[in-house]
This record gives structure tokens, sequence and C-alpha cells, in this order.
């Protein structure tokens, strides 16, 4: 299609995208840094106080700390068993075995049900359980911890699976063979030949692994709700209650969701990093 | 071993998992049919005897929340999201590869950047402009999804768009397409392995979105997911567990039917949306 005529369409076929686009992302983008430096109640009212929410949102005490904390070690918890458990799934389905789709499908199944639904599936779960030992999810912290990392591994092993398993069936039947001749075990077959073709996708699963823990919301809300004492808040559940629990905290909560956004950015960028680097080398 | 011995031992833990990967669901289904007072007594008692209530938990634990106007709202909200992003964004995207220059490598870049910005950064403004141009209704849920699902859509298309020869857009020119059939008759065909990676991706987003629909919409229009969050948290005095796992059910029902038809298709849609990211 050649540019000029094209051009005239512009209110047709990039309008309504762009307009959408604009007012619930571009224009909110822009308005939440700005007010991440005010003080507000209603977006009208807000007056310029500098970095004060910043150092609010670091403030001892606040929770945002704890809470960055909590979602940090769940992620790196979550990362690992979730890649593992993947790894493993796809490893027993690329043997030369029947009914594999069946099996596929199932493990991949949890990965549809939205947050909130999960949540409330694994709260009668692990409630009916720990009924047995006159226990709760909300009694300790560590138990929301557990619940939330096994919700986790439910949910996005079967994901990675079929990621580790397109990998795993790409990789040449050749190089495969040749280490079988020359007496490979299956640990060394794996640890020499398989894991180091499959790399790239490693580092792909562990980044969105790591991003879709960060962003966590309706899992931990439904699930522990943050309790005991707010200590299984997440990141994101502890800004939306910054915003709309605490009159006045509005600013901060902004602020928090800044600081959010760069981490998440930055962990996107290094995602990114590592698979150019990776490109590179190959 | 021998290999049909390794083999049996693959399946036997196979097998295994599968029903430990099923059990979660598969617990919620047999508490829909039991007696509200037995499920937080009893969750893993088979629905037996005096627990079984056939499909009371269906019928009085949804209607008493307004369930199923839930579920008209969020199909509404869903479908007709899902076919304005599909169509939108496919003509956007289009458009940004085919007009070469500053302008659209500028919009395109907005739109990737669109995907790393976590949605608790924006909720607030976004709520807040969402209300001022009045869009907090059914149907002001169409553009709002567009706008949250251009970054995501656009950049599956364009990946692709990238790869289609110009040849067959000027052929159709020559031949006396204008602009519009070009695009209908011949690009949009052509583009239907991402249309369908993308109307699964943003289909599955839109029906468990929870936040934005509780933000924009709250109690007022619920959809599904606001509905099951509402009925345990806004209850006064005991929670009906038995409505809460009829609602769940309904909630997974027909992404379970559509999985059972386009298993291959969600999979793989699925993925590429995140491989490609």
């Amino acid at each position: 299609m050649r540019c000029g005529t094209l051009k005239r369409f512009f209110p047709i076929f990039v309008l309504p995208t762009l307009l959408s686009f604009v007012l619930v992302f571009v224009v909110p983008f822009v308005m939440g840094i700005f007010l991440s430096f005010t003080e507000f109640s209603t977006v009208e009212s807000a007056t310029f106080v500098g970095l004060k929410n910043y150092l609010r949102a670091f403030a001892r005490g606040d929770g945002f700390l704890r809470s960055l904390g909590f979602t940090s070690l769940l992620a790196l918890c979550v990362v690992v068993a979730v890649n593992l458990v993947a790894l493993g799934l796809a490893l027993l389905l690329t043997k030369k075995i029947r009914a594999t789709a069946l099996f596929r499908g199932v493990f991949f199944l949890p990965n549809l049900i939205g947050g909130i639904v999960l949540g409330y599936i694994w709260n009668l779960l692990l409630g009916g359980i720990l009924s047995y030992f006159g226990l709760d999810i909300t009694y300790f912290a560590s138990l929301g911890f557990l619940g939330l990392l096994l919700l986790s591994v439910w949910q996005l092993s079967g994901y990675m699976m079929v990621i580790y398993i397109a990998a795993l069936t790409s990789i040449p039947k050749e190089t495969e063979q040749a280490a079988l001749v020359d007496g490979a075990t299956p640990f060394q077959l794996l640890r020499f030949v398989k894991l180091p073709q499959i790399a790239p996708s490693i580092a792909v699963c562990v980044f969105l692994t790591l991003t879709n823990t960060f962003k966590m919301f309706d899992q931990n809300l439904a699930l522990t709700q943050g309790a005991p004492a707010r200590e299984t808040e997440m990141l994101a559940l502890h800004i939306f209650r910054t915003f709309y629990g605490r009159v006045g905290w509005q600013g901060v909560a902004q602020a928090k969701g800044v600081l959010f956004f760069i981490v998440v950015a930055a962990l996107s960028g290094l995602q990114l990093y590592f698979s150019r680097e990776r490109k590179e080398k190959i | 071993m021998t290999k049909k011995q390794i083999n049996v031992v693959i399946y036997a833990v196979l097998i295994l998992l599968s029903l430990l990967f099923l059990f979660p669901v598969f617990l919620v289904l047999i508490n829909a049919f039991k007696s509200k007072f037995y499920i937080s007594a009893d969750p893993f008692a088979l629905p037996l005897g005096e627990y079984f209530v056939g499909f009371e938990n269906f019928r009085r634990g949804l209607s008493s929340v307004g369930f199923f106007a839930a579920v008209g709202r969020s199909a509404v909200i869903t479908v007709l999201s899902v076919l304005v992003i599909v169509l939108c964004a496919a003509m956007c995207a289009w458009f940004l590869v085919r007009v070469e220059g500053r302008f659209s490598r500028i919009l395109y870049g907005a739109f990737v950047f669109s995907m790393v910005v976590p949605f608790p950064m924006i909720m607030y403004t976004a709520t807040y402009i969402i209300d001022r141009v009045r869009l907090s209704s059914v149907l002001g849920m169409i553009p709002v999804y567009l706008g949250f699902g251009a970054g995501l859509s656009i950049f599956l298309y364009t990946a692709f768009i990238k790869t289609l020869p110009i040849e067959l857009e000027e052929a159709a020119q020559i031949d006396g397409a204008g602009v519009i059939q070009t695009f209908f008759r011949v690009v949009f065909p052509l583009l239907s392995p991402t249309a369908i990676t993308v109307a699964i991706l943003n289909g599955m987003w839109v029906w468990n979105d929870y936040l934005l629909p509780y933000l924009v919409l709250g109690n007022r229009l619920k959809t599904i997911p606001v509905a099951i969050e509402l009925a345990m948290q806004g209850a006064f005095g005991a929670v009906d567990l038995g409505g809460l796992m009829a609602m769940l059910i309904l909630a997974i029902l027909p992404i379970l039917l559509f999985y059972l038809f386009a298993q291959r298709y969600v999979i793989e849609g699925i993925v590429s949306g995140a491989v490609k990211g």
C-alpha cells in the first residue's frame, strides 16, 4: 500500500486506538508522575510537595519496604520452584510416549483460570488441610507465603512447561545421538547437551515468572488478603490499599506506584539486555 | 530396567501429577453440590447423603448476589472488547508499519512502552480520567480495554505484518482496490493467525480481569470476578460458601468449554504472546 494514499485514512485506521490509548494510558501515566510529587485527596486539589511522598514511602513503619521484601522473596522462590517443576514436566513429556497432548492440556489448564477464582480455590483447599491441624492460612505469614508459592507453582508451571517443550523438541536429534554414542549418561545428556541448548528459553521463563509474580494482585487479595496484620501484602495490593484505604495518602500511594513501575521496568530492561546478549553470542 | 518398564514409571508419574493438578478444581466441583454447612467443616467429603443438595447452591447462592446479571455483563464486555481490539489494533498496526516516519516510530514505541507499566502505577489516574469522560459503563469498557490492550496487540500484529510482502497489497491496488478494500480483502485475512492469538490473549484477560472493572464499574455493575470477591467480602454475617463454589464453577466453565474445543490455539496463542515479548 502506497504511503501517501494510506496516510489520508489516518482517522479510520489509527484514531480510535490512539484516542483510547491516550485517554487510558498516556494521560494517566503523565498525570501519575506529576501527582507523585504532590499531596492530594482529589486530583483538583493537588499541591506540590517535592520528594516528600517518596520519603514517606520509605519511612519506617509504613509497610512499603516490608511489602517489597515479601514480594521479592516470594518472587525468588516462585522462580526457582516453577521453573524446576516446568522443566521436569517438559522433560517427561518430550519422551517417546503417547497421549502427551492430553497431559500437556491438563498441566496448562490452571493458567486459564482468573486470579480471583484461583485464590478462592486454594483458600478452600489449604483451609481444608490446615483445619486438620487447627490452623488457618491467616494465622502465620509463613503459611500465607507457602500458600501463594503453591498457588503460583500450580498456575504458572504449565505455561513455562509449554515454552520448555518447544525448546527441547527443537534440539537437533543428531546432537543427542552423538552424545549417546559417546556413552553419555542421562544426567550428562541433560547437563551438557539439553540444558545449554535451551538456555535462552530458561532466561525467558525466569523473567516471565519474575515479572508475573511481582505484579500479582488478584491471587493475593483472594487467598490471604495480606493477613495476618498486612504481613503477606504484596506490592500491588499494598499500593491499592494506600490509595483507597488511607485518606490523605494518595500522593504517597502514587509515589509508590512510580517506584513499582521503576522496579518492573528495570526487570523488563534486564530481560531485554540478556536476550540481546544471547543473540549476539549465537 | 527395560524400556517398557521405564515407560510404565513415566506414565504412573504423569497420571499422578495430572490428578494432583486437577484436584483443586475437582474439590470446588464436589463442594458446589454440598450443603453450605458442610463445606468449611469437611471440604474433602464427597457430596453424598445429607451433604448433597443438588443444584440448590446454584439457585439460591447465585440469585442472591445478582450473579446472572454479572455473567451477562462479563460476556458482553469480553466479546465486544475482543472484537474491537482484534480489528482496531490490526488497522492501527498496519498503518504504523506501512506509513513510515517519525510519527509511526514514536507511536509504536509508546505502545510497546505501555506493556512494561504495571497497572497500580496508573490505576488512580486512569480511573479518574475514565470517570471524567463518562466511560464508566458496560459499553464504555470497550474503548477502555482497547486502550489498555493496544500495546501487546499492536506489538504482535506489527511483528507479523513486517513479514508480509508489500507486493500483495500493491497488486491489489493495481487491480483497482482502495485502501479499505485492500485492508479487508487482502491484509486482514492474512493476519488471521495473529488475530486468533490477539483474540485469545485479550479474551482471557478481559474475562478474568478484576481490578479495572472493580474500580471503574464498582458494585453497581458487577462483572463475574467482582461479584465473587464481593460475595466474600461484603456479606453481612456468615459467608455463603455454597454460593461461592457455584460461582467459581460458573466462572471456570465457559473457559473450560472453550479450551476443550480450541486447546491447540489457546496454548499456542497464549504462549506466543509471551515468547515474543
